[in-house]
Protein backbone atom coordinates (compact mmCIF):
# COMPACT_ATOMS: atom_id res chain seq x y z
CA UNK A 1 0.00 0.00 0.00
CA UNK A 2 1.08 3.44 -1.06
CA UNK A 3 1.13 5.65 1.62
CA UNK A 4 0.50 9.51 0.29
CA UNK A 5 -0.11 13.02 2.35
CA UNK A 6 0.01 16.16 1.44
CA UNK A 7 -0.44 19.45 3.38
CA UNK A 8 -1.25 17.62 6.17
CA UNK A 9 -1.70 19.82 9.62
CA UNK A 10 -2.67 19.26 12.83
CA UNK A 11 -2.88 21.40 16.08
CA UNK A 12 -2.88 19.63 19.66
CA UNK A 13 -5.29 21.92 22.07
CA UNK A 14 -6.98 24.59 19.33
CA UNK A 15 -7.86 27.17 21.09
CA UNK A 16 -6.72 26.53 24.39
CA UNK A 17 -3.49 27.80 26.29
CA UNK A 18 -1.91 24.54 25.93
CA UNK A 19 -2.31 24.97 21.69
CA UNK A 20 0.23 23.61 19.84
CA UNK A 21 0.83 22.92 15.87
CA UNK A 22 2.16 19.68 15.88
CA UNK A 23 2.42 19.31 11.83
CA UNK A 24 2.61 22.28 9.47
CA UNK A 25 1.82 21.37 6.25
CA UNK A 26 3.32 17.92 5.34
CA UNK A 27 3.35 16.29 2.33
CA UNK A 28 5.38 13.14 2.14
CA UNK A 29 5.20 9.67 0.37
CA UNK A 30 6.00 6.47 1.25
CA UNK A 31 6.30 4.21 -1.55
CA UNK A 32 5.23 -0.20 -1.50
CA UNK A 33 7.56 -2.03 -0.10
CA UNK A 34 9.97 0.44 1.21
CA UNK A 35 11.71 0.13 4.98
CA UNK A 36 11.14 3.99 5.55
CA UNK A 37 12.94 5.96 8.66
CA UNK A 38 11.50 8.98 10.35
CA UNK A 39 13.85 10.99 12.23
CA UNK A 40 13.76 13.99 14.32
CA UNK A 41 13.54 15.52 17.74
CA UNK A 42 10.87 14.79 20.71
CA UNK A 43 8.25 17.10 19.62
CA UNK A 44 8.87 17.78 16.07
CA UNK A 45 5.67 15.84 14.93
CA UNK A 46 6.74 12.91 13.88
CA UNK A 47 4.71 10.51 16.07
CA UNK A 48 1.53 12.52 15.60
CA UNK A 49 1.64 12.11 11.72
CA UNK A 50 2.42 8.29 11.86
CA UNK A 51 -0.46 8.29 14.28
CA UNK A 52 -2.61 9.83 11.57
CA UNK A 53 -1.49 6.93 9.45
CA UNK A 54 -4.01 4.14 10.87
CA UNK A 55 -6.91 6.58 11.85
CA UNK A 56 -5.58 6.90 15.98
CA UNK A 57 -5.85 10.77 15.02
CA UNK A 58 -8.52 11.76 12.62
CA UNK A 59 -8.61 14.38 9.94
CA UNK A 60 -11.47 17.47 10.50
CA UNK A 61 -13.28 15.78 7.56
CA UNK A 62 -13.18 12.48 8.53
CA UNK A 63 -15.21 13.24 11.74
CA UNK A 64 -18.70 13.25 12.11
CA UNK A 65 -19.85 16.85 12.91
CA UNK A 66 -17.40 18.42 10.32
CA UNK A 67 -17.86 22.02 9.02
CA UNK A 68 -14.95 23.53 6.79
CA UNK A 69 -13.70 26.52 8.36
CA UNK A 70 -14.28 29.70 6.02
CA UNK A 71 -10.85 31.03 4.89
CA UNK A 72 -10.21 34.87 6.47
CA UNK A 73 -10.94 37.39 3.54
CA UNK A 74 -8.19 38.68 1.34
CA UNK A 75 -6.62 35.27 2.07
CA UNK A 76 -7.15 32.15 -0.60
CA UNK A 77 -8.02 29.16 1.26
CA UNK A 78 -5.51 26.70 2.78
CA UNK A 79 -5.52 23.65 0.11
CA UNK A 80 -7.54 20.81 0.90
CA UNK A 81 -4.97 17.69 3.08
CA UNK A 82 -4.83 14.62 1.46
CA UNK A 83 -4.27 11.34 3.26
CA UNK A 84 -3.99 7.77 1.10
CA UNK A 85 -3.22 4.65 2.69
CA UNK A 86 -3.79 2.55 -0.10
CA UNK A 87 -6.85 2.40 -1.02
CA UNK A 88 -8.34 4.31 2.30
CA UNK A 89 -8.91 7.60 1.60
CA UNK A 90 -8.69 8.79 5.69
CA UNK A 91 -10.35 12.19 4.47
CA UNK A 92 -13.28 10.64 3.92
CA UNK A 93 -15.73 10.37 6.80
CA UNK A 94 -17.16 6.55 5.21
CA UNK A 95 -13.46 4.66 5.11
CA UNK A 96 -13.81 1.63 6.76
CA UNK A 97 -11.13 2.13 10.12
CA UNK A 98 -11.84 -0.84 11.57
CA UNK A 99 -10.67 -2.43 8.24
CA UNK A 100 -7.46 0.42 8.21
CA UNK A 101 -6.35 -0.38 11.57
CA UNK A 102 -6.14 -4.44 10.37
CA UNK A 103 -3.89 -3.52 7.75
CA UNK A 104 -2.02 -0.74 8.99
CA UNK A 105 -0.07 -2.12 12.49
CA UNK A 106 1.18 0.15 14.64
CA UNK A 107 3.84 -1.02 17.35
CA UNK A 108 4.08 2.05 20.02
CA UNK A 109 7.16 3.05 21.91
CA UNK A 110 7.40 0.41 24.61
CA UNK A 111 4.88 -2.17 23.55
CA UNK A 112 5.97 -3.92 26.31
CA UNK A 113 3.56 -1.89 28.56
CA UNK A 114 0.90 -2.82 26.46
CA UNK A 115 0.43 -6.56 27.23
CA UNK A 116 -2.18 -7.21 29.99
CA UNK A 117 -4.04 -11.07 29.22
CA UNK A 118 -3.27 -13.79 31.39
CA UNK A 119 -1.55 -16.24 28.97
CA UNK A 120 0.99 -15.06 25.88
CA UNK A 121 -1.40 -16.85 23.76
CA UNK A 122 -4.41 -14.89 24.82
CA UNK A 123 -2.16 -11.55 24.53
CA UNK A 124 -1.20 -11.89 21.05
CA UNK A 125 -4.78 -13.10 19.75
CA UNK A 126 -6.76 -9.48 21.57
CA UNK A 127 -6.10 -8.13 17.93
CA UNK A 128 -7.39 -11.20 15.80
CA UNK A 129 -10.37 -11.30 18.05
CA UNK A 130 -11.37 -7.43 18.08
CA UNK A 131 -10.83 -7.08 13.91
CA UNK A 132 -12.69 -10.33 13.55
CA UNK A 133 -16.23 -9.90 11.66
CA UNK A 134 -19.53 -10.55 13.81
CA UNK A 135 -20.94 -13.22 11.17
CA UNK A 136 -17.70 -15.66 10.66
CA UNK A 137 -15.75 -15.61 14.28
CA UNK A 138 -12.44 -17.30 13.32
CA UNK A 139 -12.29 -21.09 15.14
CA UNK A 140 -10.47 -21.62 17.96
CA UNK A 141 -8.05 -23.65 15.98
CA UNK A 142 -7.79 -20.69 13.45
CA UNK A 143 -6.98 -18.70 16.27
CA UNK A 144 -4.34 -20.86 17.76
CA UNK A 145 -2.74 -21.18 14.23
CA UNK A 146 -2.53 -17.55 13.22
CA UNK A 147 -1.14 -17.16 16.96
CA UNK A 148 1.55 -19.82 16.51
CA UNK A 149 2.51 -18.44 13.52
CA UNK A 150 2.86 -14.91 14.80
CA UNK A 151 4.70 -15.91 17.52
CA UNK A 152 7.70 -17.87 15.17
CA UNK A 153 7.72 -14.96 13.33
CA UNK A 154 9.42 -12.92 15.98
CA UNK A 155 11.41 -15.91 17.14
CA UNK A 156 9.20 -17.33 19.45
CA UNK A 157 8.09 -21.07 20.35
CA UNK A 158 4.32 -20.96 20.98
CA UNK A 159 4.99 -24.42 22.72
CA UNK A 160 7.77 -22.91 25.00
CA UNK A 161 6.17 -19.53 25.80
CA UNK A 162 2.42 -19.83 24.76
CA UNK A 163 1.15 -20.38 28.42
CA UNK A 164 3.18 -18.45 30.41
CA UNK A 165 2.34 -14.81 31.74
CA UNK A 166 3.63 -12.29 29.80
CA UNK A 167 4.44 -10.60 32.92
CA UNK A 168 7.13 -13.67 33.50
CA UNK A 169 8.79 -12.99 30.54
CA UNK A 170 12.35 -10.66 30.26
CA UNK A 171 12.39 -7.57 28.50
CA UNK A 172 13.16 -8.45 25.06
CA UNK A 173 10.42 -11.46 25.10
CA UNK A 174 7.79 -9.26 26.20
CA UNK A 175 8.71 -6.89 23.30
CA UNK A 176 8.65 -9.76 20.72
CA UNK A 177 5.23 -10.41 22.27
CA UNK A 178 3.96 -7.17 21.67
CA UNK A 179 5.06 -7.14 18.26
CA UNK A 180 3.00 -10.93 17.69
CA UNK A 181 0.41 -8.63 18.90
CA UNK A 182 0.15 -5.94 16.30
CA UNK A 183 1.32 -8.50 13.19
CA UNK A 184 -1.38 -11.11 13.73
CA UNK A 185 -3.52 -9.39 11.62
CA UNK A 186 -1.27 -9.75 9.26
CA UNK A 187 -0.69 -6.09 8.11
CA UNK A 188 0.21 -5.14 4.82
CA UNK A 189 2.14 -1.77 6.52
CA UNK A 190 3.95 -1.83 9.78
CA UNK A 191 4.87 1.01 11.68
CA UNK A 192 7.03 1.17 14.93
CA UNK A 193 7.91 4.20 16.93
CA UNK A 194 11.14 3.59 18.35
CA UNK A 195 11.01 -0.17 18.22
CA UNK A 196 14.57 -0.55 19.39
CA UNK A 197 14.29 1.95 22.50
CA UNK A 198 16.07 0.81 25.24
CA UNK A 199 17.41 -2.45 24.38
CA UNK A 200 21.10 -3.54 24.67
CA UNK A 201 23.20 -3.58 21.30
CA UNK A 202 22.56 -7.20 21.11
CA UNK A 203 19.13 -6.76 21.94
CA UNK A 204 19.07 -3.82 19.22
CA UNK A 205 20.79 -5.50 16.39
CA UNK A 206 17.93 -8.34 16.95
CA UNK A 207 15.13 -6.90 16.16
CA UNK A 208 16.20 -4.64 13.38
CA UNK A 209 17.16 -8.18 12.19
CA UNK A 210 13.60 -9.35 12.43
CA UNK A 211 11.88 -6.53 11.28
CA UNK A 212 14.08 -7.18 7.96
CA UNK A 213 12.85 -10.46 8.01
CA UNK A 214 9.24 -9.33 8.49
CA UNK A 215 9.89 -6.82 5.89
CA UNK A 216 10.44 -10.28 3.78
CA UNK A 217 7.53 -12.22 4.42
CA UNK A 218 4.77 -10.55 6.38
CA UNK A 219 4.84 -6.86 5.69
CA UNK A 220 4.97 -5.07 2.44
CA UNK A 221 6.11 -1.81 4.00
CA UNK A 222 7.49 -0.98 7.10
CA UNK A 223 8.16 2.97 8.51
CA UNK A 224 10.37 3.10 12.20
CA UNK A 225 10.63 5.93 14.18
CA UNK A 226 14.13 6.39 15.31
CA UNK A 227 16.57 8.48 17.31
CA UNK A 228 19.28 6.42 16.33
CA UNK A 229 21.03 7.45 13.14
CA UNK A 230 23.18 4.03 13.28
CA UNK A 231 19.80 2.96 13.08
CA UNK A 232 18.80 4.55 10.00
CA UNK A 233 21.70 4.32 7.88
CA UNK A 234 22.16 0.39 8.47
CA UNK A 235 18.58 -0.35 7.69
CA UNK A 236 16.18 1.98 5.65
CA UNK A 237 15.84 2.77 2.24
CA UNK A 238 14.80 6.51 2.50
CA UNK A 239 14.49 8.84 5.36
CA UNK A 240 12.57 11.77 6.31
CA UNK A 241 13.41 14.22 8.37
CA UNK A 242 11.15 16.53 10.81
CA UNK A 243 11.31 19.79 12.22
CA UNK A 244 8.88 21.38 14.32
CA UNK A 245 6.15 20.50 12.13
CA UNK A 246 7.54 20.36 8.87
CA UNK A 247 9.81 17.86 6.67
CA UNK A 248 12.45 19.78 5.36
CA UNK A 249 14.16 16.68 3.73
CA UNK A 250 13.46 13.83 2.13
CA UNK A 251 16.18 11.33 0.85
CA UNK A 252 17.84 8.13 0.91
CA UNK A 253 20.41 7.66 3.88
CA UNK A 254 22.95 7.76 1.46
CA UNK A 255 22.10 11.60 0.25
CA UNK A 256 21.20 12.53 3.57
CA UNK A 257 24.38 11.75 5.83
CA UNK A 258 26.30 13.11 3.08
CA UNK A 259 24.81 16.56 4.25
CA UNK A 260 26.47 16.26 7.46
CA UNK A 261 26.56 20.20 8.09
CA UNK A 262 22.04 20.49 7.40
CA UNK A 263 21.85 17.55 9.90
CA UNK A 264 24.08 19.30 12.76
CA UNK A 265 21.95 22.47 11.98
CA UNK A 266 19.02 20.90 12.79
CA UNK A 267 20.25 19.47 15.79
CA UNK A 268 20.27 16.03 14.17
CA UNK A 269 23.48 13.54 14.96
CA UNK A 270 24.79 11.60 11.25
CA UNK A 271 25.76 7.88 11.51
CA UNK A 272 29.03 7.02 12.79
CA UNK A 273 30.62 5.72 9.59
CA UNK A 274 29.31 9.00 8.18
CA UNK A 275 31.60 10.42 10.58
CA UNK A 276 34.80 8.51 9.91
CA UNK A 277 33.87 8.96 5.80
CA UNK A 278 34.23 12.88 7.07
CA UNK A 279 37.32 12.24 8.72
CA UNK A 280 39.09 10.03 5.87
CA UNK A 281 37.76 12.92 3.66
CA UNK A 282 39.84 15.51 5.55
CA UNK A 283 42.35 13.38 5.05
CA UNK A 284 42.31 12.92 1.57
CA UNK A 285 40.96 9.62 1.79
CA UNK A 286 37.26 9.60 -0.24
CA UNK A 287 35.27 6.72 0.18
CA UNK A 288 31.97 6.13 -1.73
CA UNK A 289 29.91 4.49 0.58
CA UNK A 290 26.12 4.17 1.34
CA UNK A 291 27.00 4.44 5.35
CA UNK A 292 26.03 0.71 6.17
CA UNK A 293 28.74 -0.70 8.19
CA UNK A 294 29.03 -3.50 6.07
CA UNK A 295 29.47 -1.10 3.26
CA UNK A 296 32.13 0.96 4.79
CA UNK A 297 34.12 -2.02 6.35
CA UNK A 298 34.31 -3.52 2.80
CA UNK A 299 35.16 0.24 0.79
CA UNK A 300 38.01 0.24 3.65
CA UNK A 301 39.20 -2.81 3.29
CA UNK A 302 39.08 -2.70 -0.22
CA UNK A 303 41.22 0.55 -0.08
CA UNK A 304 43.24 -0.88 2.27
CA UNK A 305 44.33 -3.85 -0.04
CA UNK A 306 44.72 -1.44 -2.92
CA UNK A 307 47.61 -0.16 -1.11
CA UNK A 308 46.33 3.59 -0.96
CA UNK A 309 47.87 5.80 1.66
CA UNK B 1 -10.07 11.60 28.99
CA UNK B 2 -9.37 14.72 27.88
CA UNK B 3 -12.80 16.03 28.94
CA UNK B 4 -12.08 15.60 32.37
CA UNK B 5 -12.00 19.12 33.47
CA UNK B 6 -12.72 18.91 37.29
CA UNK B 7 -9.24 19.68 39.29
CA UNK B 8 -6.84 20.75 36.41
CA UNK B 9 -4.36 23.82 36.85
CA UNK B 10 -5.27 26.71 34.11
CA UNK B 11 -2.29 28.18 33.25
CA UNK B 12 -2.59 32.31 33.37
CA UNK B 13 -1.32 35.14 34.79
CA UNK B 14 -3.88 36.57 37.39
CA UNK B 15 -4.55 38.45 40.13
CA UNK B 16 -6.44 35.05 41.15
CA UNK B 17 -3.58 32.52 40.49
CA UNK B 18 -0.62 35.18 42.37
CA UNK B 19 -2.90 34.94 45.66
CA UNK B 20 -1.32 32.85 48.78
CA UNK B 21 -2.54 29.15 48.15
CA UNK B 22 -2.88 29.29 52.04
CA UNK B 23 -6.29 32.15 51.71
CA UNK B 24 -7.22 30.24 48.90
CA UNK B 25 -7.98 27.30 50.89
CA UNK B 26 -9.33 29.04 53.82
CA UNK B 27 -11.45 31.36 51.35
CA UNK B 28 -12.77 28.53 49.68
CA UNK B 29 -13.81 27.20 53.09
CA UNK B 30 -15.49 30.46 54.10
CA UNK B 31 -16.97 30.30 50.20
CA UNK B 32 -18.55 27.16 50.80
CA UNK B 33 -19.15 28.15 54.18
CA UNK B 34 -21.27 30.90 52.91
CA UNK B 35 -22.98 28.50 50.20
CA UNK B 36 -24.77 26.42 52.94
CA UNK B 37 -25.82 29.20 55.23
CA UNK B 38 -27.54 30.93 52.21
CA UNK B 39 -31.22 29.50 52.81
CA UNK B 40 -32.82 31.26 49.96
CA UNK B 41 -31.91 32.69 46.40
CA UNK B 42 -30.95 35.97 47.80
CA UNK B 43 -27.49 34.53 49.21
CA UNK B 44 -26.87 32.65 46.44
CA UNK B 45 -26.98 35.37 44.28
CA UNK B 46 -24.56 36.81 46.76
CA UNK B 47 -22.63 33.85 46.33
CA UNK B 48 -22.74 33.72 42.74
CA UNK B 49 -21.66 37.53 42.39
CA UNK B 50 -18.86 36.98 44.11
CA UNK B 51 -17.50 33.89 42.10
CA UNK B 52 -18.07 35.88 39.27
CA UNK B 53 -15.60 38.43 40.41
CA UNK B 54 -13.11 35.83 41.03
CA UNK B 55 -13.86 34.75 37.78
CA UNK B 56 -13.21 37.22 35.62
CA UNK B 57 -10.11 38.48 38.03
CA UNK B 58 -9.02 34.97 36.91
CA UNK B 59 -9.05 34.55 33.47
CA UNK B 60 -10.19 31.28 33.43
CA UNK B 61 -12.82 30.93 30.91
CA UNK B 62 -16.59 31.16 32.14
CA UNK B 63 -17.24 28.04 29.96
CA UNK B 64 -14.77 26.35 31.46
CA UNK B 65 -15.75 26.56 34.81
CA UNK B 66 -19.17 25.87 33.69
CA UNK B 67 -17.70 22.81 32.65
CA UNK B 68 -16.30 21.56 36.13
CA UNK B 69 -20.14 20.96 36.89
CA UNK B 70 -20.85 18.22 34.08
CA UNK B 71 -18.59 16.00 36.39
CA UNK B 72 -21.18 15.90 39.17
CA UNK B 73 -23.92 16.11 36.45
CA UNK B 74 -25.82 12.85 37.75
CA UNK B 75 -25.62 13.69 41.39
CA UNK B 76 -27.34 17.10 39.97
CA UNK B 77 -29.92 15.72 38.16
CA UNK B 78 -30.54 12.77 40.72
CA UNK B 79 -31.13 15.31 42.94
CA UNK B 80 -33.52 17.35 41.28
CA UNK B 81 -35.87 14.64 40.68
CA UNK B 82 -36.09 13.44 43.99
CA UNK B 83 -36.99 16.89 45.25
CA UNK B 84 -39.46 17.14 42.38
CA UNK B 85 -41.15 13.54 42.88
CA UNK B 86 -41.14 13.43 46.82
CA UNK B 87 -42.05 17.08 48.16
CA UNK B 88 -45.00 17.20 49.60
CA UNK B 89 -44.95 20.98 50.83
CA UNK B 90 -48.10 22.84 50.30
CA UNK B 91 -46.25 26.22 50.00
CA UNK B 92 -47.29 28.49 46.94
CA UNK B 93 -44.99 30.46 45.41
CA UNK B 94 -46.83 31.67 42.09
CA UNK B 95 -50.48 31.35 40.99
CA UNK B 96 -51.89 28.65 40.65
CA UNK B 97 -52.14 25.36 42.78
CA UNK B 98 -49.82 24.53 45.31
CA UNK B 99 -49.57 20.76 44.53
CA UNK B 100 -49.91 19.64 40.74
CA UNK B 101 -49.97 15.51 41.19
CA UNK B 102 -50.00 13.79 44.10
CA UNK B 103 -50.12 9.65 43.95
CA UNK B 104 -49.28 7.86 46.72
CA UNK B 105 -45.99 9.03 48.20
CA UNK B 106 -45.16 10.59 44.98
CA UNK B 107 -46.65 14.44 44.76
CA UNK B 108 -44.86 17.38 42.30
CA UNK B 109 -44.94 20.44 43.84
CA UNK B 110 -44.35 24.42 43.66
CA UNK B 111 -42.33 23.67 46.70
CA UNK B 112 -40.37 20.95 45.72
CA UNK B 113 -39.58 22.81 42.26
CA UNK B 114 -38.50 25.52 44.16
CA UNK B 115 -36.54 23.47 46.46
CA UNK B 116 -34.82 21.76 42.97
CA UNK B 117 -33.82 24.96 41.68
CA UNK B 118 -32.44 26.00 44.89
CA UNK B 119 -30.56 22.57 45.13
CA UNK B 120 -29.10 22.54 41.79
CA UNK B 121 -27.95 26.18 42.19
CA UNK B 122 -26.03 25.28 45.18
CA UNK B 123 -24.67 22.15 44.09
CA UNK B 124 -23.55 24.03 40.87
CA UNK B 125 -21.66 26.69 43.33
CA UNK B 126 -19.88 24.73 45.11
CA UNK B 127 -18.49 22.42 42.01
CA UNK B 128 -17.59 25.86 40.04
CA UNK B 129 -15.84 27.38 43.14
CA UNK B 130 -14.15 24.51 43.86
CA UNK B 131 -12.60 24.23 40.61
CA UNK B 132 -11.30 27.50 40.81
CA UNK B 133 -8.93 26.76 43.27
CA UNK B 134 -7.63 23.77 41.09
CA UNK B 135 -7.81 26.00 38.29
CA UNK B 136 -5.98 28.98 39.66
CA UNK B 137 -3.70 26.91 41.97
CA UNK B 138 -0.70 24.17 41.13
CA UNK B 139 -0.94 21.22 42.53
CA UNK B 140 2.47 22.20 44.33
CA UNK B 141 1.45 24.93 46.00
CA UNK B 142 -2.04 23.63 47.05
CA UNK B 143 0.06 20.76 48.76
CA UNK B 144 2.23 23.53 50.00
CA UNK B 145 -0.87 25.62 51.35
CA UNK B 146 -2.86 22.33 52.67
CA UNK B 147 0.82 21.53 54.73
CA UNK B 148 0.74 25.02 56.27
CA UNK B 149 -2.86 25.38 57.34
CA UNK B 150 -2.62 21.54 58.75
CA UNK B 151 0.46 22.42 61.37
CA UNK B 152 -1.06 22.90 64.69
CA UNK B 153 -1.78 18.81 63.70
CA UNK B 154 1.52 18.20 63.86
CA UNK B 155 1.86 18.99 68.36
CA UNK B 156 -0.42 16.16 68.14
CA UNK B 157 2.18 13.99 66.63
CA UNK B 158 0.59 13.42 63.24
CA UNK B 159 2.72 13.24 60.22
CA UNK B 160 1.55 15.81 58.22
CA UNK B 161 4.71 16.17 56.23
CA UNK B 162 3.56 13.27 54.83
CA UNK B 163 -0.02 13.81 54.20
CA UNK B 164 1.29 16.44 51.87
CA UNK B 165 4.26 14.08 50.01
CA UNK B 166 1.32 11.89 49.14
CA UNK B 167 -1.00 14.05 48.26
CA UNK B 168 1.66 16.26 45.80
CA UNK B 169 2.26 13.12 44.34
CA UNK B 170 -0.87 11.62 43.70
CA UNK B 171 -2.05 15.32 42.24
CA UNK B 172 1.74 15.62 40.28
CA UNK B 173 0.91 12.09 38.50
CA UNK B 174 -2.62 12.84 37.37
CA UNK B 175 -1.08 14.14 34.17
CA UNK B 176 1.51 11.32 34.41
CA UNK B 177 -1.64 8.88 34.36
CA UNK B 178 -3.78 10.77 31.71
CA UNK B 179 -1.13 10.74 29.16
CA UNK B 180 -0.27 6.81 30.11
CA UNK B 181 -3.56 6.09 29.90
CA UNK B 182 -3.91 7.72 26.35
CA UNK B 183 -1.11 5.96 25.07
CA UNK B 184 -2.27 2.73 26.32
CA UNK B 185 -5.72 3.14 24.43
CA UNK B 186 -4.07 3.80 21.72
CA UNK B 187 -1.89 1.19 21.63
CA UNK B 188 -5.29 -1.17 22.00
CA UNK B 189 -7.09 0.77 19.79
CA UNK B 190 -4.34 0.06 17.47
CA UNK B 191 -5.24 -3.39 17.86
CA UNK B 192 -8.51 -2.97 17.47
CA UNK B 193 -10.02 -2.81 20.50
CA UNK B 194 -13.43 -0.85 20.52
CA UNK B 195 -14.19 1.19 24.16
CA UNK B 196 -17.23 3.70 22.46
CA UNK B 197 -19.60 0.85 21.19
CA UNK B 198 -21.55 -2.17 23.09
CA UNK B 199 -23.91 -2.31 26.25
CA UNK B 200 -22.34 -1.75 29.59
CA UNK B 201 -20.29 -5.43 29.90
CA UNK B 202 -19.03 -5.03 26.88
CA UNK B 203 -17.65 -1.60 27.91
CA UNK B 204 -16.34 -2.32 31.26
CA UNK B 205 -14.80 -5.44 29.70
CA UNK B 206 -13.35 -3.68 27.18
CA UNK B 207 -11.71 -1.08 29.96
CA UNK B 208 -9.24 -4.37 31.30
CA UNK B 209 -7.02 -4.13 28.56
CA UNK B 210 -6.40 -0.65 29.87
CA UNK B 211 -6.60 -1.14 33.31
CA UNK B 212 -4.01 -3.86 33.90
CA UNK B 213 -1.36 -2.29 32.17
CA UNK B 214 -1.59 0.96 34.05
CA UNK B 215 -2.06 -0.82 37.23
CA UNK B 216 1.21 -2.75 36.61
CA UNK B 217 3.26 0.44 35.20
CA UNK B 218 1.69 2.46 38.11
CA UNK B 219 3.51 0.00 40.66
CA UNK B 220 6.74 -0.28 39.07
CA UNK B 221 6.95 3.44 39.20
CA UNK B 222 6.17 3.64 42.77
CA UNK B 223 8.55 1.24 43.78
CA UNK B 224 11.26 3.31 41.64
CA UNK B 225 10.39 6.79 42.89
CA UNK B 226 10.88 5.14 46.48
CA UNK B 227 14.16 3.76 45.77
CA UNK B 228 14.83 6.93 44.04
CA UNK B 229 13.60 9.05 47.20
CA UNK B 230 15.51 6.01 49.28
CA UNK B 231 18.81 6.52 47.73
CA UNK B 232 19.34 10.24 48.37
CA UNK B 233 18.36 9.66 52.11
CA UNK B 234 15.14 11.17 51.73
CA UNK B 235 13.25 11.87 55.13
CA UNK B 236 10.25 13.99 55.47
CA UNK B 237 10.29 14.50 59.42
CA UNK B 238 13.27 15.88 60.07
CA UNK B 239 12.66 19.87 59.98
CA UNK B 240 12.66 20.52 55.37
CA UNK B 241 13.34 24.10 54.19
CA UNK B 242 10.95 25.17 51.01
CA UNK B 243 12.21 26.76 47.82
CA UNK B 244 9.34 28.62 47.34
CA UNK B 245 7.96 30.44 50.27
CA UNK B 246 4.54 31.26 50.85
CA UNK B 247 4.02 35.11 51.97
CA UNK B 248 0.78 37.15 52.72
CA UNK B 249 0.39 40.17 50.71
CA UNK B 250 -2.01 43.05 50.18
CA UNK B 251 -3.59 41.17 47.59
CA UNK B 252 -4.39 38.42 50.04
CA UNK B 253 -5.72 40.82 52.22
CA UNK B 254 -8.18 42.16 49.63
CA UNK B 255 -8.78 38.91 49.24
CA UNK B 256 -9.44 37.68 52.71
CA UNK B 257 -11.51 41.07 53.55
CA UNK B 258 -13.58 40.01 50.31
CA UNK B 259 -14.30 36.43 52.04
CA UNK B 260 -15.69 38.08 55.13
CA UNK B 261 -17.29 40.05 53.60
CA UNK B 262 -19.50 37.58 51.99
CA UNK B 263 -19.54 35.18 55.28
CA UNK B 264 -21.25 38.48 56.99
CA UNK B 265 -23.18 39.28 54.02
CA UNK B 266 -25.19 36.00 53.58
CA UNK B 267 -25.44 35.77 57.40
CA UNK B 268 -26.91 39.36 57.70
CA UNK B 269 -29.14 38.64 54.62
CA UNK B 270 -30.20 35.36 56.73
CA UNK B 271 -30.83 37.02 59.97
CA UNK B 272 -32.80 40.20 58.46
CA UNK B 273 -34.25 39.10 55.51
CA UNK B 274 -35.23 35.96 56.11
CA UNK B 275 -35.51 32.93 53.83
CA UNK B 276 -38.02 32.82 51.05
CA UNK B 277 -38.15 29.24 51.47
Amino acid sequence: MRIVAEHLTYTYNERSPFEKRALDDISLTIEEGEFFGIIGHTGSGKSTFVQHLNGLIRLPSSRKHFHPKKPKRGQPAPPAPVLKVGEFDLCDRRTDFRALRRSVGMVFQYPEYQLFAETVKEDVAFGLKNFAEKKDRPRAEEIETAVREALAAVGLNAAEVGEKSPFDLSGGQKRRVAIAGVIVTRPEVLILDEPAAGLDPLGKREIMELLHELHRTWCKTIVIVSHDMDEIAENCTRVAVFKDGTVPYVATPKELFSHAEELYALGLDIPLTAKLTAALARRGIAIDCDFTTEDFLAKVLALKKGGAS
Amino acid sequence: MKDVAFGQYYPADSFVHRLDPRLKLLFLIAFITAIFLATDFYGLAACAGVLLVIVLCSRVPLGKVFRAIRGILFLVLFTAVIQILFNHGDKAYWGGPAVYWEWKIFAVTQEGIVLAIFLVLRLALLVMCSSMLTYTTTPVALTDGIESLLTPLKWLHIPVHVLALVMNMALSLIPVLTGETERIMNAQKARGADFETGNIFRRIKAIVPILIPLLVSSIDRAEELGNAMDSRCYRGDIKRTKYKKLRFGWRDLIAFLLGAALVTGVVLLRVYVGGIL
